[in-house]
Order: C-alpha cells, then sequence, then structure tokens
C-alpha cells in the first residue's frame, strides 16, 4: 500500500479493504488507504468511477459491502458502534447544497448545535453568527435559503457542517452545481478552511483548486485507487496510463 | 338569530321563493319550516366539531401510520398497510354502525354517539390521510434525510424538524380537500344519532311530516358551507404558492 502520510500525524481516517457494489455492480473493490489528521485529500477520476460513493462509505450514508472503516481507530462499521457520534465528527457539503428551505440561513447553521449537541441557543447563534462571518454571510442570518444564489447556499451548508465542530469535513463536488462565476467564492471559503488545519476529503472537478489547496491526490480508477500521490507529483508526473489519459482531458 | 328573521327572508325573496316552488310543480313552502330553521342551523356547529374532531385526530393518527409504512421494521409497515387495507376497503357507514353498535355489545361501554362518529371518522380518515402523507414524505429530497443525518441528528428528530414539515407543507392542499370531503360525510353521523345538519333536518321532516323542504334547506346549507371552504382553500393554496 503507498502511504505519503509523514510519520507524525495520526490517521483520522482509515479504510480496509473497503468494497462496494450495487446489485451486481462493483463501484469499490477493496479499498484500503490511511488519512491523516489536518490532510487535504482531493479525491479525482472519471465520472462514474465511484469517488462520491468512496466519501459516503465513510461516514456510512452507503454502507460498505464489505471491508472496514475507522474513525479516530474506531471501527464505524461495526454494528455496535454509534454511527451518529462518528457523524457529528464528520461534516459533510453535498452538490446540492440541501440546506433546510423551511429554516432560516442561522437556524440551519444553528441546528446541529442545539439539537444535537444541546448548546443552549443563545451560545449556538454566537457560534453561528461567527461561522456566518466566515463565510461572508453575515447580513443573510435571517432570511430563507431560497433567496440565496447558489455561492451562498453551498457557504451556508459549510457553516453548517462547521458548527458541528468537526474533526474532519467530507466535499462531494461542491462546486458542481453553481454557475461558474460562484464557483471562486465557495472554493476561497474552503481554501480558508483549510489553512485552519482541519482534515478535508474533498471530490472535485477543480483541478486548479486540487493542485493548490490540497496536499495529496487520490485518483480513483477501477473501483480503486489507480493513483496516491502529492499533487506537486501527480500533475507533473503521473504513473498511470489512466491518469494521464484523464488529466489530458481535464486539463 | 330567529325564526322571524328567515320567515321574513324568504318572504321577501320571491325569487327564491318562486324559483323553488316551480322545480317540478312540487309545492315547496319555506314558510312551513321557518320556525325550525334555527334548530337546523345549530347543525352547522355540531357538523363543523365533529368534522374538525375527526380530521384533527384522523391527521395526528394517519401522521403515525405514514411514520409506521417507511418504517425498515417490517411489521408496523404490514401492520399500517393492514390497517388501511380494512378502512379503505369497507362501507364507511358500516364502519360507524359497527363501532356505535359494538362497542357497549363488547365492552359494556354505552359510547356516546357523537364519539362513536368521531372515533369512526377519525381512524376512517388516518387510513387516506395516511397514504398522502406517506407520499408527501417520499417526495422530499433524499438529501434533506441525508443532511440530516451528516449533523448526527437522532431519526425521531429527522423526521419532526426536518421531513415532516415539509411534507405537510407540500400535501396541505390535499389535506384541505380531504377534510373538505370528511365534512360531506359527516352527514353519516345522522344514522347513529348524531345532531348535526342532517339529523337535525330529519328530525324536523319527522316532526312535520315534510320532506323536501327540510331536506333541500339543509343541501343548501352543506353547498354553502363547502363551496366558500374550498374557495378559501384555493386562495390560501394560491397565496401559499406564491409566498414560496
Ligand atoms: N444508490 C445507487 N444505486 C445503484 N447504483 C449506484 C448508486 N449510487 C451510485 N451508483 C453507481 O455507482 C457508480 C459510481 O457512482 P458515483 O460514486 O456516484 O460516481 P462518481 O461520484 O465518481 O461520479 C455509478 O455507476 C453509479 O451509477
Ligand atoms: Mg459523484
Amino acid at each position: 500500500m503507498q502511504n505519503v502520510l509523514k510519520g507524525e500525524c495520526a490517521s483520522v481516517i482509515r479504510t480496509e479493504f473497503l468494497s462496494k457494489s450495487f446489485g451486481k455492480l462493483n463501484v469499490l473493490k477493496d479499498i484500503s488507504t490511511e488519512i491523516g489528521q489536518g490532510e487535504v485529500v482531493a479525491i479525482i477520476g472519471p465520472s462514474g468511477c465511484g469517488k462520491s460513493t468512496f466519501l459516503r462509505c465513510l461516514n456510512l450514508l452507503e454502507m460498505p459491502t464489505r471491508g472496514r472503516v475507522y474513525i479516530n481507530n474506531v471501527d464505524i462499521t461495526h454494528p455496535k458502534t454509534d454511527v451518529r457520534k462518528a457523524r457529528q465528527n464528520m461534516g459533510m457539503v453535498f452538490q446540492h447544497f440541501n440546506l433546510f428551505p423551511h429554516k432560516t440561513v442561522l437556524d440551519n447553521v444553528i441546528y446541529g448545535p442545539t439539537k444535537v449537541k444541546q448548546i443552549p441557543k443563545g451560545e449556538a447563534e454566537d457560534l453561528g453568527l461567527k461561522l456566518l462571518a466566515q463565510v461572508g454571510l453575515s447580513e443573510k442570518a435571517g432570511v430563507y435559503p431560497s433567496r440565496l444564489s447558489g455561492g451562498q447556499k453551498q457557504r451556508v451548508a459549510i457553516a453548517r457542517s462547521m458548527a458541528m465542530q468537526p474533526e474532519v469535513m467530507l466535499f462531494d463536488e461542491p462546486t458542481s452545481a453553481l454557475d461558474p462565476e460562484m464557483v471562486k467564492e465557495v472554493l476561497d471559503v474552503m481554501k480558508g478552511l483549510a489553512s485552519t488545519g482541519i482534515t478535508m476529503v474533498i471530490v472535485t472537478h477543480e483541478m486548479g483548486f486540487a493542485r493548490e489547496v490540497a496536499n495529496r491526490i487520490l485518483f480513483l480508477d477501477g473501483g480503486g485507487v489507480a493513483e496516491d500521490a502529492p499533487p506537486e507529483v501527480f500533475f507533473s508526473t503521473p504513473k498511470s496510463e489512466r491518469a494521464c489519459q484523464f488529466l489530458e482531458k481535464v486539463l | 338569530m330567529d325564526a322571524n328573521f328567515f320567515e321574513a327572508a324568504l318572504n321577501s325573496s320571491p325569487f327564491l321563493a318562486r324559483s323553488l316552488a316551480q322545480t317540478g310543480g312540487l309545492n315547496l313552502d319555506f314558510s312551513k319550516i321557518a320556525p325550525d330553521i334555527p334548530f337546523i342551523l345549530t347543525g352547522i356547529w355540531e357538523t363543523l366539531r365533529f368534522t374538525l374532531t375527526s380530521a384533527v385526530f384522523g391527521f395526528a393518527l394517519g401522521t403515525i401510520l405514514a411514520v409506521f409504512k417507511i418504517s425498515e421494521f417490517k411489521p408496523l409497515k404490514w401492520f399500517a398497510d393492514f390497517y388501511t387495507s380494512i378502512f379503505r376497503g369497507t362501507p364507511l357507514l358500516l364502519q360507524i354502525i359497527i363501532i356505535y353498535y359494538a362497542t357497549p355489545q363488547l365492552t359494556g361501554y354505552a359510547i356516546p354517539a357523537f364519539i362513536a362518529g368521531v372515533v369512526t371518522f377519525s381512524l376512517n380518515s388516518a387510513a387516506y390521510t395516511s397514504e398522502t402523507i406517506r407520499g408527501g414524505i417520499a417526495a422530499i429530497d433524499r438529501g434533506q434525510r441525508e443532511a440530516a443525518m451528516t449533523l448526527g441528528v437522532k431519526y425521531p428528530l429527522m423526521m419532526w424538524d426536518i421531513i415532516l414539515p415539509q411534507a405537510f407543507k407540500n400535501i396541505l392542499p390535499s389535506l384541505v380537500n380531504e377534510s373538505i370531503a370528511l365534512l360531506k360525510d359527516s352527514s353519516l353521523a345522522s344514522v347513529i344519532g348524531v345532531e348535526e345538519l342532517t339529523r337535525r333536518s330529519q328530525i324536523v321532516a319527522g316532526q312535520k311530516f315534510i320532506f323536501f323542504e327540510p331536506y333541500i334547506f339543509v343541501g343548501i346549507v352543506y353547498y354553502i358551507m363547502i363551496v366558500g371552504l374550498t374557495w378559501f382553500a384555493e386562495r390560501f393554496e394560491r397565496r401559499m404558492r406564491l409566498s414560496d
């Protein structure tokens, strides 16, 4: 197994022979990998290769068919593990935002802290407003998501996940549903997050972003990790034929 | 409202009186039931009280059944499906008769007619409403559930805070229509003696041996109520859609 972890990093996420099939379709085949504290990992690969499925197996939105997922060395695929606990520690940002349309922006953000962590409302609101300021949306606290642009929605979704103060953030193509002029504002917020040292796993088609912000690229192909390398290595001297073809197409 | 007012109204409305009287050459004379009109109209309150209580309980029970229907625990789903098929597969009139007459026989409790009626209507309405609510839940984007799950929200709380409020909002027009249908069906409660509109017109008819006037009068009352409620419901729905 290839491992680009620096020795001192504790592993936050570890998969062992992670496999996932949908009926007869084997999407993921025996993926074993480790993601360390503070790493920013970009997952790239051709469409339909299983990037989303891999990401969604990490917080068990998809139940792996075989294999294990460890979060902070706890096997969350074990039936006795409380998956909710693990999920509270892993924020997820979706391609289509999935904001709660019947709640205001601030209520979206404080929903997790107040209802899951039972933090007093006032305290949660302070935290929520701080996070909204961080994503540049203080003035939108009281409006409903339907009033926001795509880029603004996604920034609220990031703030909502961050409000749980997770150790890990998972992103599934966070900018793919956005109009081109809104991509940058979301990527900038993510860049800011990356610099705070939080562990990030990002499925993305934004190669420029991956190259600049990620410190590790996982190239998925044929149901496995075809390449696992730092971006400077991956983008300049990809080893596999498939990665070369892929980069030719997208760059 | 007193009887004289209606007598006066009918007398002073030659158009209404004549056009009704001319129908099929019947001798309709609404002045004959004028003294009974307040008695009949009091039934509006009874009809509304009956319908509203049944709708509220039916909605609550329907919500529980809908949650059963989408449960991963199959026996709950089987129970809810079976329940629905029973209440949709038998006549409402029969259900109301069974509950009214069978309850005392089975339990010794002489169930008052109003309660027997409301129980039947709630149980029956729950069967229909549960299907509407189940559909409303199914129509909510899967991403809503996933967003709640990734925050670590427990399933019941996710249902209560995230899924059901959105589902209810989407199906509100259907729920209102079902309540209006319930209002119409409440007429059936007359067979066990609930003194709602229909029953009261029967009483008047029986006392005076006149039939067309009280029944047609009560028909007009139902019509005005139902058309009026439908009109309000449509306006309300349009305003809700505009506010989205
Ligand atoms: N819930 C599902 N049921 C059946 N097939 C699925 C499901 N989710 C994904 N797939 C299939 O698995 C493959 C990988 O999907 P996905 O992980 O979404 O790919 P990517 O995110 O890399 O584009 C695709 O062929 C897709 O059609
Ligand atoms: Mg995908």
